[in-house]
């Protein structure tokens, strides 16, 4: 045989796991963002007493696909000035980023391309951090007023709440003793309990710090659509707009799997060692079988035939999914996949559960100022970040004298809290005087 | 080169760093500056150490146009000024030229005019609320409070068929008798509106990252309101307890209680609390005036050819953005000689400049959503 086929055969009879995922991530996940895109758009309609989406497909269902089409054969506009290879290139880095960190993040026991990489958590933040190079490029290269704000506000967010972050993850690592993404969902499988309970400080911490490098409502100061038009994405358009918002989707469903993997318990499900709860584990084949009825119920309500038509279809793959769920408990011989399935449904649920907060927030507050933003980062969060690292350390060296978990976490858990509160009177204290400060200075010049 | 370089070093002594200075132009297309207002912002970093606003981008030429129409001709044009409040516009005009010609309208067109008025306050308070969050980055106000301007808007078009740029009134009184269950309508709305306005209070008021956004950002003080001739909410918030709706009575204000809201500070905070008490106040004026609309005539004695004699008149009203006044000159003819208008927002938006310094890019939008300014009025 061919020596090149042979060693290609080989390579490929090797990684041909990984492969197939990662053309999956590549394939599924830009669709995945569109559809988070549609799912917050009809959240966020149900809370404005709207409808949202509604004309293409049943209740919008098409909506992403229809946009994705639009944007591929928008007119590709380049700024006359523009740093054409960076601009070029920008979007390029913040879509990749987005989904290589995705390679090592484990959808469940069983997808994940790189397979138990022993530092896979620092992996993942490290190169979802290189997004933001795509952004500060992009704001730069697009030679705009409007962009280069944003992208400097960007720059400034990104190194105060990414320590936040940081020190936050670093807690949990405390507590699971490991940096692999397997090892840390294992950690919380052998100690029965999710991370959250015994960390929740940390854990507040991580959901702020991580809406704010996603930049999200209310720290979407870089693309601060009321003040600086759209941000470093303002001379963007068609389809290398698409890969910037992409990418942000992508994010957040990163920062999400990272919280839901160390904090949420991971693909367990909810009590993943008591025993008279094993009747959960059929909990996803259910949802999907209910999720097919209410779409054929839904069907029958629809205006139109051919959204008839689409309705039934999403009620058959609902069901095609529940039959996935299903079948291995009837067959012997595909019993070995149960935990595989039932692992990425929990996982998907806990990161939905993440975003949709990402979401609510989103609607419901307004947004920080730059100054605010950065008072919250560094005199709040990180002293935050860094007392609660050295309480669950504490609590850590506490256990290892003998103490119970629990007993060591409470106390040092409720000190946190209380230096939180301390930070908070102080904050406001210092806001107020210097507010009263600007005004004696104002009248001055007045 | 170098010698060059130095130079530029030189020169631009005094910002951060020795870095340029920013000139950022805000405008006119820009989401946030509330129709076609350009704001040159003279930046430094993010702080703004100058602006220069560039107005005149919706200018109709609204006064020259009124002397070649007829009395009656140009009162829909006013409408278009302040399209938010274009009820409020019709009965400054209306008004005005009532007084040169030195008639009045019957009690009951009166106390029909003040039932709308003040519904259109509340129509372009809930404009301001609604535009005003979603520029400090709340998005859901926006959808509620359209959703209540929507009933307004309904009420509006039963009575006389527009919505928007209504010209629901006439010179001498209405031409519009109210509709069938209007009183029912206003009452209606208004029972609801108490629980809808503690909605937006809930969402807002409360809430830290608004306080934080709106607490001493653009304070204007009174002595600096009266010097700039800010008036309306902008001048009450500061703490003015001044509103022509008391000061000099015009419609049926004169039968009505209601407390005239004010502030401390003259911050965007107090005018938020300011126009949100207003809305509870024009709600409670409503009540009061559909529980006893007299009976009678609803136009005054006023001919078909409106031919005021000679003279001039100034006439002024509260309207939802400050004092809106016009100045008719009649030289006998059945067109104006001249009409001036002194628009609210016009005026309110000189005080930007002050109110913005030394504030951030985020303060600026702040700012002039809390202006309240609509660019139709502001360029006429």
């Amino acid at each position: 045989m061919n020596p090149t086929l042979h060693s290609l055969l080989q390579f490929l009879q090797t990684w041909w796991v990984e492969l197939t995922c990662g053309v999956v991530i590549v394939a599924v996940v830009p669709l995945i963002a569109g559809y988070v895109v549609l799912v917050e758009r009809k959240l966020m309609a149900d809370m404005q007493a709207r409808l949202g989406p509604m004309r293409v497909g049943p209740h919008g269902l098409l909506q992403p696909i229809a946009d994705a089409v639009k944007l591929l054969i928008k007119e590709d506009i380049i700024p006359a000035d523009s740093d054409k290879l960076i601009f070029w290139l920008a979007p390029v880095i913040s879509m990749t980023a987005a989904l290589t960190s995705m390679g090592a993040i484990a959808f469940g026991p069983s997808f994940q391309v790189a397979r138990d990489i022993n530092i896979g958590i620092l992996f993942v933040l490290g190169v979802s951090s290189l997004g933001f190079l795509g952004i500060i490029l992009g704001g730069w290269a697009s030679n705009s007023h409007y962009s280069i704000l944003g992208a400097l506000r960007s720059t400034a967010q990104l190194v105060s709440y990414e320590t936040a972050g940081g020190l936050a993850v670093i807690s949990g690592l405390l507590l699971s003793g490991t940096l692999s993404i397997s090892g840390i969902v294992a950690a919380q499988e052998k100690q029965g309990v999710w991370f959250i309970f015994l960390a929740p400080v940390a854990v507040f911490i991580y959901l702020v710090a991580s809406i704010a490098e996603t930049n999200r409502a209310p720290f979407d100061l870089p693309e601060a659509e009321s003040e600086l038009v759209a941000g470093y994405m303002t001379e963007y358009s068609g389809f290398r707009w698409a890969l910037y918002f992409l990418g942000e989707y992508a994010n957040m469903i990163v920062v999400g799997s990272i919280a839901t993997t160390l904090f949420l318990g991971g693909w367990l499900r909810p009590f993943p060692n008591v025993h008279w709860l094993n009747w959960l584990d059929y909990i996803p084949a259910v949802a999907m079988l209910l999720l097919g009825v209410y779409s054929i119920y839904r069907a029958g309500k629809q205006p139109v035939k051919v959204q008839t038509g689409f309705m039934w279809a999403v009620a058959l793959a609902c069901f095609a999914t529940a039959a996935v769920f299903a079948v291995p408990w009837f067959v012997a011989t595909l019993k070995f996949v149960i935990p595989g399935l039932n692992g990425a449904f929990w996982f998907l649920l806990k990161v939905a559960a993440y975003i949709y907060v990402f979401m609510w927030l989103r609607f419901t507050l307004p947004r920080y100022r730059f100054d605010q933003l950065m008072h919250l980062g560094w005199y709040i969060l990180i002293p935050l970040a860094i007392v609660n690292v050295f309480a669950v350390g504490i609590a850590m060296v506490l256990e290892a004298l003998g103490w119970s978990r629990w007993l060591a976490l409470v106390p040092t858990t409720i000190v946190t809290l209380a230096f939180a509160a301390l930070l908070v009177r102080w904050h406001d204290r210092r806001t107020e005087s210097a507010s009263t400060a600007s005004l004696a200075q104002d009248s001055y010049a007045g | 080169m170098a010698d060059t370089f130095q130079d530029d070093a030189l020169r631009n002594h005094g910002t951060l760093l020795g870095a340029d200075e920013l000139v950022l132009n805000m405008g006119p297309q820009h989401p946030s500056t509330h129709g076609v207002l350009r704001v040159k912002l003279k930046l430094d970093g993010e702080r703004v150490r100058g602006t220069e606003c560039v107005i005149g981008y919706l200018h109709r030429g609204v006064e020259k146009i009124a002397e070649n129409r007829t009395y009656q001709q140009f009162a829909p044009y006013v409408d278009r000024m302040d399209y938010v409040a274009a009820v409020s516009n019709g009965l400054g005009y209306c008004e005005a030229v009532e007084k040169l010609l030195n008639v009045e309208a019957p009690p009951r067109a009166r106390v029909i005019r003040t039932i709308l008025t003040e519904l259109q306050r509340i129509a372009s308070h809930l404009l301001w609320l609604g535009t005003h969050a979603l520029d400090i980055g709340a998005l859901t106000p926006l959808f509620y409070c359209m959703r209540e301007r929507e009933e307004i808007l309904k009420i509006f078009e039963r009575y006389c068929g527009a919505r928007l740029t209504t010209h629901a009134f006439r010179i001498g009184g209405l031409q519009y008798e109210s509709y069938d269950g209007f009183e029912k309508d206003v009452e209606r709305f208004c029972n609801d509106f108490e629980r809808r306005i503690q909605e937006y209070v809930d969402l807002l008021t409360g809430n830290s990252i608004w306080i934080g956004r709106t607490r001493n950002v653009g304070v204007l003080n009174a002595a600096d309101c009266i010097a700039l001739g800010a008036s309306g909410p902008i001048l009450r918030a500061a703490g003015v307890k001044w509103d022509l709706r008391k000061a000099q009575p015009y419609a049926a204000y004169d039968q009505y209680k209601f407390e005239i809201p004010t502030g401390t500070n003259g911050d965007t905070f107090d005018r938020y609390m300011v126009r949100i008490e207003e809305m509870r106040q024009s709600r409670l004026i409503c009540l009061q005036a559909i529980e006893n609309i007299p009976e009678g005539a609803i136009m005054g004695k006023v001919g078909k050819v409106i031919k005021p004699p000679a003279g001039e008149i100034y006439h002024s009203i509260e309207a939802p953005k400050g004092i809106l006044g016009y100045y008719v000159v009649s030289d006998g003819g059945t067109q104006p000689y001249r009409v001036r208008v002194r628009p609210p927002s016009f005026i309110n938006l000189q005080a930007l400049d002050k109110m913005v310094r030394g504030h951030l890019v985020a303060d600026v939008v702040a700012i002039i959503g809390t202006l309240d300014i609509v660019l139709g009025e502001v360029d006429r």
